[in-house]
């Protein structure tokens, strides 16, 4: 298929970079990811409170943990992922990586809100108060802020191009600074608090526990690809709105 | 590349110089926004001692987010940017001279008025030199950080407020590892840790942020 | 089975304001995402196909 869009590169690997197969393709993927979630959030949610035992020291609370642990991961690895399909845009010129970060971002975030949800939720009961500076809850807090200056950052620039190349120096520049941000607080939270225990140190983790927190990590893995390939398609036909075709494409969808 | 270094770095400085009150700001700002703390949290002298190190960064960190804004904004204007960035030579030398201009108008002022600042929270002696040493290493850091945001929001309208939402959790390591050494210090114990990774941290920033800074040059004026 | 009755369940040791809240929270926000998402899908092509009606620039 010659489509005016697809770049230059001959190789294999980018043949889904041609963002008309990228949209069917992830057209069909999305209704089996949205499958793959519900299957595996009600397996691990099945486990984590029907076979999961009650914790020793706190109780039905740990429970949080299913998916205070799962949403703190996909925020991490979501940023970093965002971070290198932004730097193939770039590096590649590949319009299609770009506007996929741009998609990711805002899961991202979600993932990353949700997880300084509940971890204060956890603390509550456990700890007391409603926050505590951990180290582990405000790195958290700090990615949250890196998502919020990306999209702003992103959204601040009309120039689509531009926008692009900036939100990926921005983002590989994050990155960068994630496990450096890390440390520091780290750092930081070992010598202004005397107690070390960890807000999101788990109890000794049964093994029916960590399957639980495994099964609603792969479920929200695939809850990722759902959103984030369906706000991509959006991101394809609001920048593709003048080609070929995506006039095709409507003209058979629009009624006269 | 040195000369062109050299040659941006003097007309930036007289440049300053044309606008000393402007030039002041930042150190004014950094002041009046100390006075600030006392007056929201009581006078009490041991809080203040206890919390000094922090807000003194904080407030550091926030009048060079503020001033790194006009880093390249005046040049935008008059087209003069484009025809720097037209040099043969790399555009490294250019951000790697305003950062030091940022540094030197911006920095150095804070960094001397530190010792003052420092005793109206009374800070013992060694602290307030632990505050100074620790500025010395950091504010460096804090202009090569403004000066990439300033780089990546050139010409845009949200500019400063968006600049200082780019920047600040950037900045944040090297907040974590000032403040906290002059709070060592004033707990008696030494800093050294703390200053050792403040000065990894700037080399480390001194290496990558000019580099990143030319890139984000070239994003902006594409 | 960890939980004797459907009240014991909801009460999760006391600590269900917590444990719901977090749940609540997480399916509150990732059913509101995709909608959203969906909707910004509709909307382009909604915008895309009037763009291209006759009467608009084709």
């Amino acid at each position: 298929m010659n489509s005016p869009t697809a770049t230059a590169a001959p190789l294999r690997l980018f043949t889904f970079a041609a963002p008309p197969r990228f949209y069917a393709l992830v057209g069909a993927l999305v209704p089996w990811c949205w499958v793959a979630t519900v299957l595996l959030a009600a397996a691990g949610l099945y486990i984590g409170f029907f076979v999961a035992p009650t914790d020793a020291t706190q109780g039905d609370a740990y429970r949080i943990i299913f998916i205070h642990v799962p949403a703190a991961w996909m925020s991490m690895l979501l940023y970093v992922v965002m971070a290198a399909w932004a730097g193939i845009g770039w590096a590649f010129n590949a319009r299609l990586a770009s506007m996929l970060a741009r998609a990711i971002a805002p899961t991202g975030a979600m993932f990353t809100f949700l997880a300084l949800w509940t971890g204060s939720f956890w603390g509550k009961p456990t700890w007391g108060t409603w926050w505590v500076w951990d180290a582990r809850l405000t790195t958290e807090l700090l990615l949250l802020f890196l998502y919020f200056g990306y999209i702003a950052l992103v959204s601040a620039i009309d120039d689509v191009r531009r926008a692009d190349q900036a939100g990926a120096l921005l983002a590989l520049v994050g990155s960068v600074n994630v496990p450096v941000i890390y440390f520091s607080v780290k750092w930081w939270n070992t010598l202004h608090q005397g107690a070390t225990i960890s807000m999101t140190a788990a109890p000794k983790m049964a093994t029916t526990m960590l399957t639980a927190m495994l099964l609603l990590t792969l479920a929200f893995w695939a809850y990722a690809f759902a959103v984030i390939f369906t706000r991509t398609r959006a991101i394809v036909i609001e920048r593709e709105t003048h080609t070929a075709w995506v006039v095709e494409l409507t003209q058979g969808k629009s009624r006269s | 590349m040195t000369e062109l270094f050299i040659a941006v770095l003097l007309r930036d400085l007289r440049l300053a110089s044309r606008r000393r009150i402007d030039s002041l700001l930042p150190l004014v700002f950094f002041v009046v926004a100390l006075s600030l703390f006392p007056l929201g949290v009581g006078p009490e002298p041991q809080m203040l001692r206890e919390i000094a190190p922090g807000i003194v960064w904080v407030c550091a960190l926030l009048a060079s987010m503020l001033s790194v804004n006009a880093l390249f904004a005046s040049d935008l204007a008059d087209g003069s940017l484009e025809q720097m960035l037209l040099a043969p030579q790399p555009v490294i030398a250019i951000a790697a001279a305003k950062c030091t201009v940022h540094w030197l108008v911006s920095g150095l002022p804070l960094i001397v008025a530190s010792p003052l600042v420092g005793l109206l929270f009374g800070l013992s002696g060694k602290a307030l030199a632990a505050l100074v040493i620790s500025l010395v290493l950091g504010t460096p850091i804090l202009s090569l950080l403004g000066a990439l945001g300033a780089a990546l929001t050139l010409g845009l309208r949200s500019g400063g407020m968006l600049l200082i939402l780019i920047v600040l959790p950037l900045a944040t390591p090297a907040l974590i590892f000032g403040a906290g050494a002059v709070g060592t210090v004033e707990s008696g114990l030494s800093a050294a840790g703390h200053f050792s990774l403040l000065g990894a941290l700037l080399i480390a920033t001194a290496i990558g942020a000019p580099w990143a800074t030319a890139a984000a040059l070239r994003i902006s004026t594409e | 089975m960890n939980w004797h009755s459907t009240s014991e369940f909801f009460a999760m040791g006391g600590y269900g304001l917590y444990v719901w809240g977090s749940y609540a929270a997480a399916a509150g926000l990732m059913v509101l995402e995709p909608w959203l998402a969906q909707r910004r899908h509709r909307h382009a092509l909604h915008d895309a196909a009037s763009a291209h009606t006759p009467g608009s620039k084709a």
